[in-house]
């Protein structure tokens, strides 16, 4: 057992130390996420009275949008060298494969999230007055969830031609309910409601997190067979 | 001497092809077996399935005289592999990448054993260079060293010498000889007949997913009797 | 191969009549509703519009079932019955998306409202969707196979989800009316019946025709493949 997360803390190490060395991968990430806000502030009025309205899904389409970026690419460096055989042949459960890339793009999602997150309050002039404990708590229950399952649907499509075109369509719409719950919680926090009020939504988040690393979990062998 | 692997009726099937059709082998611990045979006859698939990278659709394995089927994970600390591609990650160094594969394989001392492979394979220099500049040469010395660096029992090496200077195919050769010195067991695929029917010492031809000779050095004569052999037992065509 | 050929024109014969049967019925035996005032014959979609919801979700669980066989047992067969329902559940959940607005836009003059239901049919529509270009992305069949079957297992688990979401998502925004208030007489539920009936006929119809061109295909594939070898 304790083998397991050792190896899983190894291959976070490993991901997070390539991509530390040139940045690739993080900066693209930004870099677009901060685009996806530009592009809407043109497309939406930021100064107008709806933005407490539409900020809240500017703000997750964003995230989305770059955080897929960085999945497509999550399973690219395994590739070359045929790295994914040499992991395979490491004396571990192959599923220590999965929570490693899960994890790793876990960080690297929300680390962009956070650099984002201010960018976008300050270029739509909002004034968030709510909790950033609930907030953070929010963001963090979201994308784990969103990365669970879209680190596992990205392991499916670069064994696939067009794998970078493929692994939106397949991945969005299956995480509509996490769109759903953080939009909504999200838009909530912004507005200053009691949290009390949209528990539900956390509850579904929670959910879904729980039901969509096992199931992963549990499939993830059959991606990997050689 | 122990039979450290042993292999009966293994067969593996892809879909709708049929690629091996019940492989028998057993093999002694600390024998240098080198596999030839055309190019789709199931070399590689085997090797893949002894090494346990993958498993068969039947047929029973053991290594190390335990069952395959139950203890997989662990007996993979027990075999190092050497293919055509590295295995190795381009940004990392070469001795980040040492340090990975020691992790996962919880290998005990591992900075010191890194500076042990590595002065073997004579990288000692290299060690903090990202490896994507490393040559093709370059890059299969410090795949050797990712091999070794757990001191496996067993070392399955696919076609090592593809696309290798003078240089790096002195330095594998160096180390096969260490390894045959070092009795341990050592599966070979490998085109180069001379190179790979030197170091043996048994041989075993594959054609068509099922064994078409296998027999120990002594009984295959000099290299023109072997590959009369090897053609006689392949057919006319390659 | 004589007695196959037998059971696919009885099949084929039993889901015309039954067809026609549903069409007689739904144009001719079901009643109008009461309690719409504005072209009421409208109504009269409802039981294809339901009755082809019903198949493109039972398609999808027999997609998930077989999904999860192919991966115990690795037989073949599964995979292509996976593919064919499939391929005939995208079309059912395609005709309910198509129906929904018409309906909509005829009875209320809204092409589309959000309805959980039908809303989380779309999602369902993209499930296929996606299932479908899987299977055309990947590059060896048993690779083909082997991904679209974890897929069809992730897909799968996820609507449930989704309906709950959105369902929740609704009551929180919603619209000025709601759609589907439609009470239903005896003779309305009786057609209703028939027509699932019906087309649930002519769903296995389609995946015995679909099965048997797969099956060509494959022989053709083999025969292909051995004149490749002996050359």
């Amino acid at each position: 057992m304790s083998h397991f997360w050792s190896s899983v803390r190894a291959i976070v190490w490993k991901d997070l130390k390539a991509e530390f060395r040139t940045k690739e991968m993080l900066s693209s990430m930004l870099i677009f996420a901060f685009l996806v806000i530009v592009i809407f502030s043109f497309a939406f009025d930021p100064g107008a009275q709806s933005v407490k309205q539409i900020l809240p899904g500017v703000i997750w389409v964003g995230f989305l949008f770059s955080g897929i970026l960085g999945l497509n690419r999550s399973f690219l460096s395994e590739q070359i060298n045929d790295a994914i055989s040499g992991l395979m042949l490491a004396p571990v459960d192959r599923a220590a494969i999965y929570f490693g890339k899960v994890f790793g793009n876990l960080i690297q999602t929300t680390l962009v999230e956070a650099i984002a997150l201010p960018v976008f309050i300050i270029l739509f002039d909002f004034n968030y007055a709510g909790s950033w404990l609930w907030l953070i708590l929010v963001i963090l229950a979201s994308t784990f969830g969103f990365v669970a399952v879209g680190t596992f649907l990205a392991a499916l499509a670069s064994n696939t031609r067009s794998s970078e075109v493929l692994l939106p369509i397949i991945l969005f719409p299956v995480i509509v309910p996490v769109v759903i719950g953080a939009v909504e919680l999200t838009k909530a926090l912004f507005a200053g409601a009691d949290i009390s009020t949209v528990m539900i939504w956390l509850q579904v988040i929670c959910v879904y997190d729980v039901v969509f690393t096992v199931v992963p979990f549990l499939l993830f062998d059959y991606l990997l067979e050689a | 001497m122990i039979t450290i692997i042993e292999a009966k009726q293994l067969t593996k099937r892809v879909g709708a092809k049929q690629i091996l059709h019940g492989i028998d082998l057993s093999l002694q611990s600390g024998r240098f077996l080198t596999i030839f045979g055309p190019n789709g006859a199931g070399k590689t698939t085997l090797l893949k399935i002894l090494s346990l990278l993958t498993s068969p659709t039947s047929g029973s394995l053991m290594i190390a005289g335990q069952e395959v089927a139950d203890n997989a994970a662990d007996l993979r600390k027990q075999i190092g592999v050497i293919s055509h591609h590295s295995y190795l990650y381009g940004n990392l160094t070469a001795r980040e990448n040492l340090l990975f594969y020691g992790r996962m394989y919880q290998v005990p001392d591992l900075e010191q054993r890194i500076e042990e492979v590595l002065s073997e394979v004579g990288l000692g220099m290299f060690f903090n260079d990202p490896v994507r500049i490393f040559s093709r040469g370059m890059l299969q010395r410090l795949s050797i060293a990712r091999a070794i660096l757990h001191n496996p029992r067993i070392l399955f090496l696919d076609e090592p010498y593809t696309g290798l200077d003078l240089q790096a195919i002195e330095i594998l050769n160096s180390v096969l000889a260490g390894l045959k010195d070092q009795q341990r067991t050592v599966v070979m695929i490998t085109h180069t007949f001379d190179v790979g029917l030197a170091l043996s010492d048994e041989v075993l031809i594959i054609n068509k997913g099922r064994v078409a000779f296998h027999g120990a050095r002594s009984e295959v004569g000099s290299l023109e009797e072997f590959q009369d052999l090897y053609r006689e037992k392949v057919g006319g065509r390659n | 191969m004589l007695g196959l050929n037998k059971l696919r024109m009885v099949l084929g014969a039993a889901t015309f009549f039954l067809i026609l049967a549903a069409i007689y019925m739904v144009f001719l035996y079901a009643p109008v509703p009461s309690n719409v005032t504005d072209m009421p014959e409208v109504q009269k979609i409802l039981y294809f519009h339901v009755s082809a919801a019903w198949i493109g979700f039972l398609a999808f669980f027999v997609v998930f079932v077989c999904s999860i066989l192919y991966l115990k047992t690795r037989s073949r067969k599964w995979d292509l019955v996976a593919a064919s329902s499939a391929e005939v559940g995208v079309v059912y959940t395609s005709i309910v998306l198509l129906t929904g607005p018409v309906w909509g836009k005829a009875a209320w003059n809204v092409w589309w409202t959000w309805d959980p239901r039908l809303t989380t049919t779309l999602v369902l529509w993209f499930i296929y969707v996606a299932y479908i270009i899987i299977r055309n992305s990947a590059e060896e069949d048993e690779k083909r196979a082997r991904f679209a079957a974890v897929f069809g297992i992730i897909g799968f688990i996820d609507v449930p989800i989704v309906f709950m979401a959105i369902r929740w998502w609704r009551t929180i925004h919603p619209l000025i009316f709601e759609s589907n208030s439609v009470g239903l007489t005896p003779k309305m539920l009786t057609t209703l019946f028939v027509s699932l009936g019906a087309f649930t006929l002519l769903y296995i119809y389609y995946m015995v025709l679909r099965l048997d061109i797969s099956k060509a295909r494959l022989q053709l594939a083999e025969i292909k493949e051995r004149l490749r070898s002996d050359y």
